[in-house]
């Protein structure tokens, strides 16, 4: 069956069954491969990815429930606020070590900025407790979050 | 101690080797060579490591699997800094698998592991980089008619100060490829560093948070297929049967592929070929592991225990010591089987031709990857190409090369190029793990309270015997039985070594922290009980036992003193500490904790001092320490594979957790200037963990822990 799904702004048709999770239609048939595979079940966040702006999994994401929302992954994500903001946050405080989670990291925290435009450490934690990262670079995402957010990074602690 | 330093030889050598292979062996820095022929303009390479366009950025080659360590952001600093150019002006790129240039000096082969990349080219990277800048020099100097003594290079360029003429390195690039290769470069000394030690923004991170980074995952061949695949559940069973007839009704799956001990899907994307896999009806044969269960495994390892064991280490006389002193500490720490769980699922993209085989992967180990191809396809080396690639966390698990010889077996038995995939819970249930591990020790205290003997017993297998035989020696794993001593002025010291193997066709191999990950918990802890058993403060202790090794204590001091060590903290709460010495750096970690009645464990702090050498990049360094913490706090809180029928019964994040953001402690990094050479930091950070928190549970309950995962079950008091 074919899908008419808006991607970054750009319209695309694919065929493939409606029961296909969305990450392997961007990443496999799109060819956008910045949005990551990590554990299929939606425990990792790796392939967070926003619809109509709202953080979601793509991994468990069926192609056939998407509709008309407008879906944007890493690839566009700077191309707006908060987006672009998070992407130099963490750059400025060298939060990205192998780097494979920090896709999914940055959709959750765009989404959070986007809502919550001054985090509190609680806040943070709630909406990125679903992002594994294995190089631990938590204490650093913190700090990242809260530059972004305008707030003193402080030690990310 | 580390890695390299347990071997004497290597150790002796270590310098004579590193320049012979620089200059007369040839294996790392060659002829100079023009490359790029498809190019318009040719691109001159300056040694095996430095490529100079005419225009636009110089490539250096890095040798090493960028994992997360920032190995780039190290060796590009390296050349860079003797090269003369600015970080801006150059891009680091994965060097191809070709162990003849590329092996690392001293584990003489192209490995990225043990946290010995920087200790180990530190001197030839730098060396790379002088001999480039000379033959530049010499190029423009003849280009001008001057003498090379009278220019100088800088930022990208050849400058003669006395005509104010220069020339780009673009420039010269072709004519230095002609230069002879100067001999006995002199290298900067420490104060005239400008990139070494500085502080600069990693090279490798921009593309890492814009989606444009591309990991062995990410490779996209033209007419590549994707593949799920499902391994045999039990360690060493086989494939039986498969009913595909549902499977190959899907669409977009294309292909079933039956191997011996493995069924893979193959479709026109991932979820087709996971789709695909699922709706397959296999049935395996289990095998002679087929009724296998921890229960077993432990039985095993403890009558392993009270076997033979081999001495690999025998200072002193501690038998006399045991019998001439009764009072000490006795205990076994147990430590559980592990996963890595690199976020990046095992993965590999093959594309086997009848004349040729390309790889496409992220290795800690590019050259095996590429003899495994050329042993599973029947080619000859020449033959296959590895690509390496960005790696989504290596931590051990890509220094084994299982995963590309299962692609290329899959690839064998398709047309055109196919990526294999993982799922997590073939991940998890298909590692190569952190086997099963005991330590007995024995400590006895003399009347002062000080110890008179250090008796360390390590149960476990030897995986240097088939990963690196040199540091397998007389049946002992002196990657395993090295540091197991205890860095502690003791008189007497005995280290036993007695070898436990898993079960056979279950891959064991190295994990962050390698060797020092398995003994520090029963060393830190061990002697932490020495210390409340003397009446003595655990720093203070530690501190008496250190007098010969001044940086060790330096660390010990400044993370006490950081961490407020001897400060009040109130009732459920306590501070433990752990030092690690290894990997050619020094550690200090100070972990503070919450015991609640109900047993509920809460880590409020780690504070961790770190000596760790020149620093190469500091932010990096600090990077790299809090990442070891990290990954040692998911395993100390979390970390256990359990077998039942044979199989790994955990598959996923769900029944097999690692921390998360909101149970992360803050952690601070205090690292010590040090203009020593440079350690290790990619795994220093991890081994320190579990025995800090050990160490500060006893400190807030009274209660000692020996094994691991530290559960909240033994530590209910109410």
């Amino acid at each position: 069956m074919t899908y008419s799904l808006n991607v970054n702004g750009t319209a695309h048709e694919v065929d493939v069954d409606g029961d296909t999770p969305l990450l392997w239609v961007l990443r496999d048939v799109l060819g956008l491969t910045g949005t990551k595979f990590g554990c299929g079940v939606a425990q990792c966040g790796a392939c967070t990815v926003h619809l109509d702006g709202m953080a979601v999994r793509s991994c468990v994401t069926p192609v056939e429930g998407v509709g008309s929302s407008q879906i944007t992954t890493i690839e566009a994500i700077g191309a707006g606020e908060p987006g672009r903001r998070i992407q130099e946050a963490w750059l400025a405080q060298e939060v990205v070590q192998c780097g494979y989670c920090q896709s999914g990291q940055i959709m959750s925290a765009a989404a959070l900025l986007a809502e919550n435009p001054e985090p509190t450490d609680e806040d943070i934690d709630a909406a990125m407790a679903g992002n594994i990262c294995r190089c631990g670079t938590y204490p650093r995402i913190r700090a990242a979050i809260k530059l972004a957010a305008g707030a003193p990074a402080g030690n990310g602690g | 101690m580390g890695l390299l330093d347990k071997i004497p030889e290597a150790r002796l050598s270590r310098r004579t080797f590193v320049i012979s292979a620089l200059f007369a062996g040839g294996s790392l820095i060659v002829a100079p060579r023009l490359i790029g022929q498809a190019q318009a303009a040719e691109t001159a390479e300056l040694t095996a490591f430095i490529r100079i366009p005419p225009t636009g950025r110089i490539a250096l080659v890095v040798p090493a699997a960028e994992m997360g360590q920032g190995v780039y952001m190290g060796i590009a600093t390296l050349i860079a800094e003797e090269l003369e150019v600015t970080l801006d002006q150059v891009e680091a790129v994965a060097a191809p698998a070709d162990p003849m240039r590329y092996a690392h000096p001293m584990l003489g082969d192209q490995i990225t592991g043990g946290s010995v990349t920087i200790r180990g080219f530190w001197e030839p990277m730098r060396k790379a980089g002088a001999t480039a800048r000379l033959m530049l020099i010499a190029a423009a100097a003849a280009e001008w008619g001057v003498a090379p003594a009278s220019c100088r290079a800088e930022a990208g360029e050849v400058i003669h100060d006395a005509s104010g003429r220069r020339l780009a390195y673009g420039a010269l690039a072709e004519k230095a490829a002609a230069m002879p290769v100067p001999q006995d470069v002199p290298l900067k000394s420490a104060g005239a560093f400008k990139l070494i030690g500085k502080p600069a923004h990693r090279l490798d991170t921009p593309a890492k948070v814009n989606g444009t980074a591309v990991f062995g995952l990410d490779a996209r061949p033209p007419g590549v297929k994707f593949a799920a695949i499902a391994i045999c559940p039990t360690f060493g069973g086989t494939l039986k049967s498969v009913d595909d007839s549902a499977a190959l009704k899907v669409k977009g799956v294309r292909q079933i592929v039956k191997l011996s001990d493995a069924v893979a899907v193959v479709a026109d994307h991932t979820g087709a070929a996971r789709k695909g896999l699922a709706a397959l009806g296999v049935a395996w044969e289990r095998g002679a592991n087929g009724a296998l269960d921890t229960a077993e495994l432990e039985r095993r390892i403890e009558a392993a225990m009270e076997g033979e064991a081999l001495v690999a280490l025998d200072d002193g006389d501690v038998a006399a010591a045991e019998a001439a002193h009764e009072r000490g500490v006795s205990a076994i720490y147990r430590l559980p089987i592990l996963a890595h769980t690199t976020m990046e699922p095992m993965n590999c993209t093959v594309h086997v031709r009848p004349d040729s085989c390309e790889v496409w992967v992220g290795t800690q180990v590019a050259g095996r990857a590429r003899r495994t191809a050329a042993e599973v396809t029947g080619l000859p080396l020449d033959k296959v190409t590895v690509h390496n690639h960005l790696l989504g966390g290596g931590f051990g698990r890509r220094l084994d090369f299982d995963g590309v010889t299962m692609a290329v077996r899959v690839a064998r038995e398709v047309e055109g190029p196919v990526q294999v995939v993982w799922s997590r819970e073939e991940d998890i249930r298909h590692d190569s793990y952190r086997y099963l591990n005991l330590s007995r020790i024995d400590i006895r205290l003399g009347p002062d309270g000080l110890p008179v003997s250090w008796n360390h017993r390590v149960v476990g297998p030897a995986v240097m015997a088939r990963f690196l035989p040199m540091l397998f020696k007389d049946g002992v794993d002196l990657d395993q039985t090295g540091g197991a001593e205890s860095p502690y002025d003791i008189a007497n010291k005995r280290v036993e070594f007695a070898r436990h193997e898993a079960p056979d066709g279950m891959l064991t191999g190295n994990w962050r922290g390698v060797g020092p990950t398995r003994n520090a918990p029963a060393i830190e802890g061990g002697i932490d009980e020495a210390a409340h058993l003397a009446g003595v403060d655990p720093v203070e202790y530690r501190r008496k036992l250190l007098a010969n090794d001044p940086r060790l204590r330096a660390v010990l001091d400044l993370a006490a003193e950081r961490a407020g060590w001897g400060g009040d903290l109130g009732p459920e709460r306590g501070r433990g500490i752990a030092l690690m010495p290894d990997f050619g750096s020094f550690a200090a970690t100070v972990a503070q904790v919450h015991v609640a009645p109900d047993g509920t464990l809460t880590v409020e702090r780690i504070v961790c001092a770190a000596d760790c050498g020149q620093a190469i990049n500091p932010d990096v360094l600090r990077q790299q320490i809090e990442s070891g913490i990290v990954y040692g706090l998911s395993a100390a809180l979390y970390g256990r594979l359990t077998l039942k029928d044979g199989a790994v019964v955990e598959g996923n994040f769900d029944d097999q957790p690692v921390l998360r953001i909101n149970e992360c402690p803050p952690i601070e990094v205090h690292i010590v200037a040090s203009a020593e050479a440079p350690g290790g930091v990619g795994e220093l950070g991890t081994p320190g963990v579990a025995p800090a928190l050990m160490n500060a549970i006893f400190a807030a309950t009274g209660k000692r822990l020996y094994s691991l995962p530290l559960t909240s079950a033994e530590l209910r008091r109410s």
